[in-house]
């Protein structure tokens, strides 16, 4: 049954949240507390942090993020054209044929206008 | 379903979790980040961790109680709640993962979180769940090394995560199924009984085996870098970045990160095992201890590649994926429908 496979999902989740913090909690049980304001600052190989490092940042990760988002929405369309393809045969075959040539071109499209360079 | 049947489900699936939990952080964990250390050692002609227990097998043990006495650091300038969630983040989404892989079938008995049937979808979905924690982790260290490890760690998950997903659907094609179990199932006998694994077709012929050896390989490439291993560990590149998006991480909320990381790549380990190399069905009996082999076989090819290999840079490691991988996932997908119909 369909549900109970969905039950047994939100008790993994829910659990392995739980099991997944308990060492957290023997860690607040076992170990010291010294606090001292020189350990909480931030790491920077040993000198006094300049600045935040929430600044700005390579506008680069965007573009990869948003072709991400295209192609994989697209590979999902493909998962359950997958399970049923070898009952649909050559119609089936052909359409995604046409379906993967598109996407072909539109990553063809993407490498042409630069979009995927890192400079 | 009455309500004694949903208290039983819940109390086999509370079983369920805590056994899985217990494999991973003992299997995984442990004794994976010891056969790290210890092949690492063997490559480099080093002997690796060795006095505590016999021949050093008791180290990660050792560590683990270690780091359970460890102080928790929160930087003052870090932003608290995102630095403590993401720690929980990244192993429970491995750990989710981990319910559609099944573990054979001793005794009759089918070792499997859940038998889901859209058991790879579900894959694919939990594992990208993995980079919200990372991205989450590095971001709210305020850390510049931090934030760095983690935009990079973003863009390489989400990059490879596409030629992964196509080459999954080689296997779900020559299947007709989703379900991973249904998937081992389909690939049992044939000559030497390995005629039929996906990786050389499940027995069509010539064109199979072309594109099962393609899908395998898209897949481990794409695996290897999906875990952040060498020649795609960037985002934890040590020599640059320190140790990336976990920088500022302490004691066991370090080892969770860990944990999420190794139990990721015994994930993948296994699913090549399950859809290629023919899950627990093997040359001369079906035994869960084929699957075993393999899984471990996989793991240290892994660690061998991860030892031998130098680092790409990021305009190389980002080219390889979007310029060589995802074009030929794309036809290796044409071309298994071509082979089948």
């Amino acid at each position: 049954m369909v549900l109970v496979d969905w039950l047994h999902v939100a008790v993994f989740a829910v659990v392995g949240t739980l099991m997944a913090a308990l060492p957290l909690a023997v860690v607040w049980l076992l170990a010291p507390r010294a606090p001292h304001p020189q350990k909480r600052l931030t790491y920077e190989s040993g000198v006094v942090p300049f600045g935040q490092a929430w600044a700005q940042f390579n506008v680069r990760y965007y573009l990869f993020a948003l072709a991400f988002v295209l192609f994989e929405v697209e590979v999902i369309y493909l998962f359950p054209w997958a399970v049923v393809f070898r009952r649909l045969g050559r119609f089936a075959f052909v359409e995604a044929a046409l379906f993967i040539v598109i996407l072909g071109l539109g990553l063809l499209y993407a490498w042409r206008t630069g979009a995927l360079e890192w400079t | 379903m009455p309500a004694v049947a949903w208290g039983l489900e819940i109390l086999r699936a509370t079983v369920a979790t805590v056994l899985l939990f217990t494999f991973l952080a003992v299997v995984a964990a442990m004794f994976g980040v010891l056969a790290e250390r210890k092949i690492s050692g063997w490559i480099q002609s080093r002997l690796g961790p060795k006095h505590v227990g016999p021949q050093g097998l008791l180290q990660t043990v050792a560590d683990t109680v270690k780091l359970l006495q460890k102080e928790h650091v929160t930087p003052v300038n870090a932003d608290p709640v995102a630095f403590n969630v993401a720690p929980l983040i990244v192993p429970v989404a491995a750990l989710l993962a981990w319910i559609v892989i099944p573990l054979g079938v001793p005794f009759g008995v089918l070792l499997i979180g859940r038998d889901l049937n859209i058991g790879l979808l579900f894959f694919v979905a939990m594992t990208s769940l993995i980079v919200i924690g990372v991205l989450l982790g590095g971001w709210a260290s305020n850390n510049k090394y931090s934030l760095l490890g983690a935009l990079r760690s973003a863009s390489q998950m989400i990059s490879y995560e596409i030629p992964l997903a196509l080459a999954l659907l080689t296997p779900i094609m020559l299947a007709g199924t989703l379900s991973t179990v249904e998937i081992v199932d389909a690939q049992r006998g044939g000559f030497l009984g390995v005629g039929r694994w996906f990786l050389f077709g499940g027995g069509h012929g010539l064109g199979g085996l072309v594109v099962g050896v393609l899908a395998f390989a898209i897949f481990v490439a794409a695996a290897t870098a999906e875990t952040f291993r060498t020649p795609f560990d960037l985002p934890e590149a040590e020599s640059e970045l320190v140790a990336g998006y976990f920088s500022e991480y302490t004691g066991m909320r370090f080892a969770l990160f860990q944990l999420g990381e190794y139990g990721e790549l015994f994930a993948m380990a296994a699913l090549s095992s399950l859809l290629f190399l023919g899950g627990w069905h093997g040359p001369g009996f079906t035994s869960t201890l084929w699957l075993f082999v393999k899984l471990f076989a996989m793991v240290f090819f892994l660690m061998w590649v991860r030892w031998t290999y130098p680092r790409l840079r990021l305009d190389q490691l980002l080219n390889f994926t979007w310029k060589g991988l995802l074009p030929l996932a794309l036809l290796n997908v044409l071309l298994t429908g071509w082979v089948l119909v």
